[in-house]
């Protein structure tokens, strides 16, 4: 079966490592900190200006001076630090920010990726994305395979106009683990239950598949 | 030097129609609530105004674009704001997108006497049209221009006689940038104490950059995105 949202959050979380700060997007990636694996420790970094972002505060301990990127009530954690916006995209700029996670509309196969804008329709911009596609060394894309019309996001060349140019490495779906690499995309993994059929049918890019596909263990 | 105006009145004096503004804030956490409100009453129009966001329909910088004193917006995030898109879409409104890392560094820049600067966001995509660009390191890069404002209007959480401010949580986002990049700055503050009240190890911004600073008079301090648990979740 397809992944539901927090399936997806799951699967990227294996993708933490000890030691990383870690920036996670708006939507999807934001659920990966519940699912952090157990015996390692991650720092989450928001670009509005906190390192060391806790969950959600209790009702009654909202504090409006206290949010994410995505404009929602945090807490800190123990050694947590507040910066300004410059000192923030300097961290991510300068690749201090060892993994980032975001969510797209559409990416194509040689790494391009599109989440900003849909023309004469959605506008709502581009907040900081492009900086940290630009300088990510390692950028996982949370996404849906199809649009809602049940066309493919995954493909040869993005339609939407570009956040930022042959950055994105992987790409975790409902139905899939993708890795992109010499401008194709590279079956890894399926979600349990989904057939190598389906995948290859729901993706436009072209696509390696090798013999033997395992399932996703989450 | 005392710095200290008598209330938001006071210290938006000289603000006039087309004039460039930058001011603080990231969605509505730490927005210069008081000075918005002033610059209603005050309609004065043709603004460009530099903000990394365009505040909700009836709260932040959506009241200004409500009565249309917005000519110019430059933002790197205006989704939350019915409004914003409806003038943007429609033509109304110009606006100018800009990656975020890169609103923040063009308006440090423009503090600190840097004119331009090459940053590798937006290579390859809309923003670096037009723009200069050249490979370090073997990565193209896009040349950036900084920004500065007529005035600057910044929030902060204390404040003391001499402009020094201190600024709570992530309140503090675009506002040290932004109060470096004004030819005049203006700082409303929640609490304001005299000259050697604040360890000067604790201030954010020295009082150089802040040319007038009074006590905002209230603050809403609204939430966008309220979102909390229950006492027994993990």
């Amino acid at each position: 079966m397809a992944l539901d949202k927090t399936g997806i959050a799951k699967r990227i979380a294996q993708e933490l490592r000890d030691g990383w700060y870690v920036n996670l997007g708006i939507g999807i990636p934001t659920l990966v900190a519940n699912y952090i694996p157990e015996g390692i420790e991650v720092e989450f970094q928001s670009e509005n200006g906190v390192l060391g972002m806790g969950p959600f505060p209790f009702e009654g301990e909202e504090d409006a001076d206290l949010i994410n990127a995505g404009k929602q009530t945090i807490t800190v954690l123990k050694g947590a630090a507040f910066f300004d916006s410059a000192m923030s995209f300097s961290m991510i700029r300068g690749q201090h920010v060892q993994l980032t996670v975001l969510g797209a509309m559409e990416v194509s196969q040689n790494g391009d990726i599109a989440n900003w804008k849909i023309p004469g329709k959605m506008v709502k911009g581009m907040g900081g994305a492009m900086d940290l596609v630009a300088s990510a060394e390692n950028i996982i894309v949370a996404m849906m395979h199809s649009n809602r019309e049940g066309e493919s996001k995954i493909l040869k060349k993005c339609t939407l106009p570009l956040t930022g140019v042959g950055c994105v490495k992987k790409v975790v779906t409902e139905l899939a683990v993708l890795e992109i690499r010499d401008n194709k995309f590279y079956l890894i993994e399926r979600a349990p239950g989904v057939s190598v059929e389906e995948i290859i049918s729901k993706t436009e890019g072209d696509l390696v598949v090798p013999d033997f596909v395992p399932e996703m263990v989450l | 030097m005392n710095k200290v105006v008598k209330n938001v009145e006071e210290a938006l004096v000289g603000i006039e129609d087309g004039m460039t503004l930058m001011l603080g804030g990231f969605g509505l956490c730490g927005i210069p609530e008081n000075s918005i409100a002033q610059l209603v009453k005050l309609g004065v129009k043709d603004l460009t105004c530099i903000s990394n966001n365009a505040g909700v329909d009836d709260f932040g910088l959506g009241l200004l674009l409500h009565g249309r004193q917005i000519k110019k917006m430059i933002s790197s995030y205006v989704g939350e704001n019915a409004e914003f898109e409806r003038q943007m879409l429609s033509g109304e409104l110009i606006v100018d997108l800009i990656p975020q890392g890169s609103l923040a560094e063009r308006c440090r820049a423009g503090g600190a006497g840097i004119p331009a600067f090459f940053t590798p966001a937006g290579y390859g995509t809309e923003v670096s049209e037009g723009k200069e660009v050249r490979e370090f390191n073997g990565k193209p890069h896009i040349l950036e221009m900084a920004l500065t404002a007529d005035f600057a209007i910044v929030k902060a959480w204390k404040g003391d006689t001499e402009g020094n401010l201190i600024f709570k949580a992530t309140a503090r986002n675009f506002n040290p940038m932004m109060a470096m990049a004004g030819k005049i700055t203006i700082a409303e503050v929640e609490e304001l104490v005299p000259a050697g009240e604040l360890d000067p190890n604790d201030i954010h911004t020295p009082g150089i950059f802040v040319q007038r600073i009074f006590k905002g008079e209230k603050f809403e301090k609204r939430i966008e995105q309220r979102t909390v648990r229950m006492k027994n979740e993990e």
